[in-house]
């Protein structure tokens, strides 16, 4: 075991729960718990989108990616960022002003019945727990491979503190554990792109042209198409990427903790930055490992590159700056999985439970004590489900969840601020069919299916050739809203809807902050 | 006394629900309608339809592999391109968000009355 990253290790637990002791004192009321309060600033907001954002796939697999397969990695870089701009430019101002929770809260805002709020809710765990068993299972390999405890034992630590942070520290707790892990982790990444570029001597005309030669690949490294043959499901993916960010429930979330839509923009136009400037510095990441580790190296410590950037790090700052990357990777993990769990747990306390089952009539207190069972739920679930999955495909359970979130949330979520039309009916309809036939269309791609033993979950061939379902699944959650809505019989409440576009648009009506 | 008064006046404001249709049917709401949509509408199919065609150049043609600049490529400018569309969307936008904000204010303030 290497002790100086167990130490770094041991010193981010620690930090961690000493944000959360703190955070813990501020967390008495539902506000608190779910939202911090909305007391986040447009900077602090900004950066924990960044730090909820970027996680173990983004840091480890895209440098993985660029590394083995050179150009289409990169793809991974741009689609994550360009999708910020629908945030900021669809979505985050009107959910701010329409919802105080849960994303279930804007929708019903509009709509609200039982059966709309029971859906969305449905959506936003399902969307969530596929999103963390991801998570999990790669903070399991990660953990195992870089401290040798075993993957349940490792599943076992990140589970348990990510269920302190949020059982104790609610939404403030998880907010400051990704404010500091987004720190880390650009300082993390700065430090090794800086080295790398020193290496060409500073000068991007060098780092392109010794990368021709720097690979298996060679001239063919720099260019399109190593990693994806099929030009429709290319476009799929992208699709995926820049649709599905606008439906996140952990990342929605997120615009609850500040106090108006101003700040909600401001936070996203502060997470762009950020996260553009990381996403630039996975360049160098991956050319770095390419160069430097070297395609059999990188591949002899995990076939899809996972390993790339720590041991690209061991090789340019030696076990110091391994220990450090290594840690910032845990640190990262743990940040994501903390806002998966308080965006499940929310939906399952706040959704289910105050609104349906106790159709608002439970108290403050009652609340609270359901969102931290919820919580402690959630994270049991997502802990047992992770064991299971420890021999699957971790790119397949997070590009379901982005296909999921494009194809079950964003149509609602666009419709019911701009649809005047639209309706109840549409909108359980879009959401279920959205649902539905994304986790279908995967379950019957080369994800789940490959003729040869090991290579996915089930040995046969697969139904369709497509691994993301987005370009399928997207069009139809829209097209479902649509005809649900057309078939019926119901008119649209076109009161309502002049209620809902004023305060969409301005922020009317929306609850002040209650002051304790 | 007057203060009580308007004290009261503002809590009979905040509980009673103004009527929103009359607030969407007014000119000012209209026109913070007519100036989002068109600047986001525009710009939004913009940044889709200049996201969309870095993948689909290169999935279906090679155009984009003649080096531009030494040995990058023009597929890797195009990419950087996407990097400064974003930030520069992100400019724009909070530029003219503060034009919608004081139409906002308006709005509200009409509201209010």
């Amino acid at each position: 075991m290497n002790v100086l990253a167990f130490s770094l290790f041991l010193a981010i637990v620690g930090l961690t729960l000493i944000i959360t002791y703190a955070a813990s004192k501020r967390t008495k009321t539902t506000s608190d718990f779910y939202t911090a309060d909305g007391s986040l600033t447009g900077w602090q907001n900004g950066m924990a989108i960044a730090g909820d954002y970027m996680s173990a796939a983004s840091f480890l697999g895209i440098a993985g990616m660029v590394a083995l397969s050179g150009f289409d990695g990169f793809f991974y870089s741009i689609g994550f960022l360009v999708a910020y701009l629908v945030v900021l430019y669809i979505v985050a101002e009107p959910l701010r002003n329409l919802g105080k929770y849960t994303m279930a809260d804007m929708i019903a805002a509009r709509f609200n019945e039982k059966k709309v709020r029971g859906v969305a809710a449905l959506n936003t765990i399902t969307i969530s727990i596929f999103y963390m068993i991801a998570q999990l299972v790669g903070a399991g390999a990660l953990i195992h491979l870089l401290l040798g405890l075993d993957y349940v034992y490792s599943v076992l630590i990140v589970g348990v503190l990510m269920t302190v942070y949020v059982v104790f520290g609610g939404m403030t707790a998880t907010s400051w554990v990704q404010i500091v892990k987004a720190l880390l982790l650009m300082i993390g990444t700065f430090i090794i792109s800086i080295i790398v570029f020193s290496k060409f001597d500073f000068s991007l005309a060098k780092m392109f042209s010794e990368m021709k030669t720097a690979t298996p690949l060679g001239d063919g490294f720099l260019n399109p198409g190593n990693k994806f043959k099929n030009p429709l499901d290319m476009i799929s993916l992208n699709l995926a990427l820049v649709l599905g960010t606008a439906g996140l429930p952990h990342i929605l979330i997120r615009f609850f903790t500040v106090k108006d839509a101003i700040t909600a923009r401001k936070s996203v136009i502060y997470a762009t930055w950020i996260i553009g400037v990381f996403y630039i510095m996975t360049i160098f990441l991956g050319f770095g490992a390419a160069a430097f580790v070297g395609y059999d190296d990188i591949i002899k410590a995990n076939a899809a590159g996972n390993m790339a950037a720590p041991l690209l790090a061991q090789v340019l700052g030696g076990d110091f700056l391994f220990a450090f990357v290594s840690a910032v990777a845990f640190a990262t993990i743990l940040a994501v999985v903390a806002g998966l769990v308080l965006s499940a747990a929310s939906a399952f306390a706040h959704d289910f439970y105050s609104h349906i089952l106790r159709k608002g009539a439970a108290t403050e207190k009652e609340q609270v004590v359901a969102a931290r069972w919820a919580s402690i739920g959630v994270s049991i679930l997502s802990i047992i489900l992770a064991l299971f999955a420890q021999n699957m495909n971790v790119a397949f359970l997070v590009a379901l969840a982005f296909a999921v979130a494009a194809s079950a949330n964003l149509p609602i979520i666009l419709l019911t601020i701009f649809w005047k039309r639209f309706n109840t009916a549409g909108a359980v309809t879009g959401m279920l069919v959205g649902l539905f036939s994304s986790l279908f269309l995967v379950a019957i791609s080369p994800n789940v299916w490959a003729p040869e033993p090991g290579a996915a979950i089930f040995v046969g061939e697969p139904l369709i050739t497509l691994t993301n379902p987005g370009i399928i699944s997207i069009p139809l959650g829209f097209l479902a809203a649509f005809i649900g809505t057309l078939l019926s019989s119901k008119k649209a409440d076109e009161k309502k809807f002049d209620e809902i576009l004023v305060k969409a648009n301005t922020g009317m009506g929306i609850e002040e902050p209650v002051k304790h | 006394m007057a203060m009580n008064e308007n004290s009261l006046k503002k809590v009979n404001n905040a509980s009673s629900s103004p009527d929103y249709t009359e607030i969407v049917q007014s000119a000012s709401f209209q026109k913070l309608l007519k100036q989002k949509r068109n600047f986001i509408l525009p710009l939004s199919l913009f940044f889709l339809a200049f996201y969309f065609t870095l993948p689909i150049l290169t999935a279906y043609t090679t155009v984009l592999n003649k080096p531009a600049f030494a040995s990058m490529t023009w597929a890797w400018v195009f990419a950087f391109a996407q990097f400064v569309m974003t930030w520069t969307l992100c400019i724009l936008y909070t530029k003219r968000a503060s034009k919608f904000d004081e139409l906002v204010d308006t709005i509200k303030k009409e509201a209010a009355n």
